[in-house]
């Protein structure tokens, strides 16, 4: 009896493990034999002509622009607001401080809140400032969305780093300034695989850019003109009932798979090769 | 030389301190200022009436958001009935049988599956469940069904929430110490006897904390949903009819409702719903989890 009841959970544990992976599979199986054939060279380096909507003619090349141009910017803000966060609550403040409980307990809820939420905050926020649908308006709200994000991350590594560093440090007269700028080496891998996780959440999320940066057929060439995003890219064309431009839809889906793939992989990659700094 | 080394010291905590402040701010910031635009519609239609009823009709001035909270509560229910057994089962082999290679190798495979946009669920969703739904499933319990689904918004969610689920269950279960487990062990209990009685139970804090984000993840989540869902403002009668999640709404209305006042507030106070549940949601677990991390530290 205690035999048997152990059998049948065993055979239903493996079937569940197998069936995650397979719907993990099968997922990137239809997305890539979906995108495959309307992916080429022309697709990704034209912009689309006659309308994103009804034009048979061209790519997406104004969606991956527009998506690069995004999250470029958004990380960079978003490191320099969520690195000095992570160092004062980890090495200013005293480890049972009060301030950083309260601050942990902030930064796990706006991690919690969906990006459609922030989307429609950045929205009014624009509308307060007088600002249209623009690229600037999707940089603030995707920073918004990935702050979060790179600060929990990072924070779960810096908590791990030996207070006998940070006392050895400072016995030896560093400021705390000092002191951050050592620990901010052990931290590098925490920091760099924040960075590609941010990158992840942040180019593929679509209700965030959905209000606030709008959608064109060009490439922006100002912060203040609206940016297409290869989410919304695939989600506006694929509701057309033009086969061309559904299949840039799929092109766009493809496109953006492979760019999480990448992401993913070498985040495993830089967080094994850089922790040779480690001590 | 010191002067200067204490001068950079004291701008870098000003920095730190006052950036820490400011992003900490942005919860309050959100809040209010969702609270603020949609207060035009709670003043006028009270804020049970807006809860209660469904009459939505925003061009005559009705706004019940009754049919878009069940619509939500529906499809996270059919979420988590799905992904939360699959996940406690899928992480018990995880963490207790498999050999360190299949960790590894599964853990990248979770990852992965966390890291794909919800986007692309929604086209997967689409492409394979809305069809199956419609064409397979649906005919054998209702005459018709576009496939556009209650069910199909419950299925992708719950793929959706199992990578979150498993890395947080993963985590938990790893942390329940290897000495308990021998203890069990030594005193003749099965490995599934110790799974069942010592691990899992051990980790209950753990598993509700797992649901609870996952809860209030699949709460929130727009694109996909919406790409699957019907979007049809009405009471689904069955788990095949079209439903119609309140953040679908948001994001699908955002075009029109800028000529109507009323609209807008409407649609923020739909934004500040749920911000207002996610926010009460994370806050009680979270509190709730330290409370019995302490209890259990000592």
């Amino acid at each position: 009896m205690k035999k048997l009841e152990e059998k049948i959970f065993k055979v239903l544990m493996i079937g569940s493990t197998l069936l995650i992976i397979s719907i993990l599979l099968f997922i990137l199986y239809v997305i890539l034999n979906k995108g495959l054939p309307s992916l080429s060279w022309e697709m990704i380096s034209q912009i689309p002509s006659g309308g994103f909507y009804l034009g048979k003619e061209g790519g997406i090349l104004n969606a991956i622009m527009g998506s690069l141009y995004l999250i470029f910017f958004s990380v960079i803000i978003s490191l320099c607001i969520s690195v000095p966060v992570v160092m004062y609550l980890n090495f200013t403040l005293r480890r049972k401080s009060k301030l950083a409980a309260i601050a942990r307990l902030t930064f796990d809820v706006l991690f919690g809140i969906p990006s459609i939420v922030y989307g429609a905050f950045g929205f009014t926020l624009m509308i307060y400032f007088g600002l249209q649908a623009s690229l600037l308006g999707g940089i603030i709200a995707i920073s918004l969305l990935i702050i979060p994000v790179m600060i929990r991350s990072i924070d779960e590594v810096a908590i791990l780093i030996p207070n006998e560093l940070v006392e050895a440090t400072k016995s030896l007269g560093a400021t705390n300034y000092e002191t951050i700028k050592v620990i901010t080496r052990q931290l590098l891998p925490g920091i760099s695989t924040a960075v590609l996780l941010s990158i992840g959440r942040g180019i593929g999320d679509a209700a965030t850019v959905l209000f606030t940066a709008g959608y064109t057929d060009s490439i922006p060439s100002s912060l203040l003109q609206p940016t297409a995003s290869l989410p919304l890219a695939i989600f506006f064309q694929l509701s057309s009932p033009i086969e061309e431009v559904q299949n840039r839809a799929y092109a766009a889906a493809l496109v953006l798979t492979i760019i999480i793939l990448i992401l993913s992989f070498s985040a495993r990659y830089f967080s094994r090769r850089l922790s040779k700094n480690i001590i | 030389m010191l002067k200067g080394r204490l001068r950079k010291d004291k701008i870098a905590r000003h920095y730190m301190l006052t950036v820490t402040i400011l992003a900490m701010f942005v919860l309050l910031l959100i809040g209010g200022g969702l609270l603020f635009k949609s207060w035009p519609i709670i003043q006028e239609k009270g804020l049970w009436s807006l809860l209660s009823t469904s009459n939505w009709r925003p061009f005559k001035g009705d706004f019940g958001f009754a049919s878009y909270i069940i619509s939500t509560l529906y499809v996270t229910g059919i979420a988590i009935v799905i992904a939360l057994p699959l996940s406690l089962l899928t992480s018990i082999y995880i963490v207790e049988y498999a050999s360190p290679k299949i960790q590894r190798a599964f853990s990248s495979g979770v990852d992965l599956l966390s890291g794909i946009p919800p986007v692309i669920y929604g086209v997967w969703g689409t492409l394979t469940i809305v069809p199956f739904i419609s064409e397979k499933l649906a005919p054998n319990f209702v005459e018709f069904s576009t496939g556009y689904s209650v069910l199909a918004g419950g299925i992708v969610l719950a793929i959706m929430i199992i990578p979150l689920i498993i890395s947080i269950l993963m985590e938990v279960f790893g942390a329940v110490p290897k000495e308990m487990r021998e203890a069990s062990m030594s005193l003749g209990a099965t490995k599934w006897q110790t799974v069942k009685k010592v691990v899992v139970r051990k980790s209950i804090p753990g598993i509700v904390a797992a649901v609870v984000l996952a809860i209030s993840r699949a709460f929130g989540e727009t694109i996909a949903v919406l790409m699957v869902c019907g979007n049809f403002t009405d009471l689904p009668k069955s788990i095949f009819d079209a439903c119609y999640p309140i953040p679908a709404l948001i994001a699908n209305n955002y075009g029109e409702m800028m000529s109507v006042p009323k609209y807008e507030s409407a649609l923020m106070f739909a934004a500040f719903l749920l911000f207002f549940i996610i926010v009460v949601f994370n806050v009680i677990s979270r509190i709730v989890l330290i409370q019995i991390d302490k209890r259990y530290q000592l």
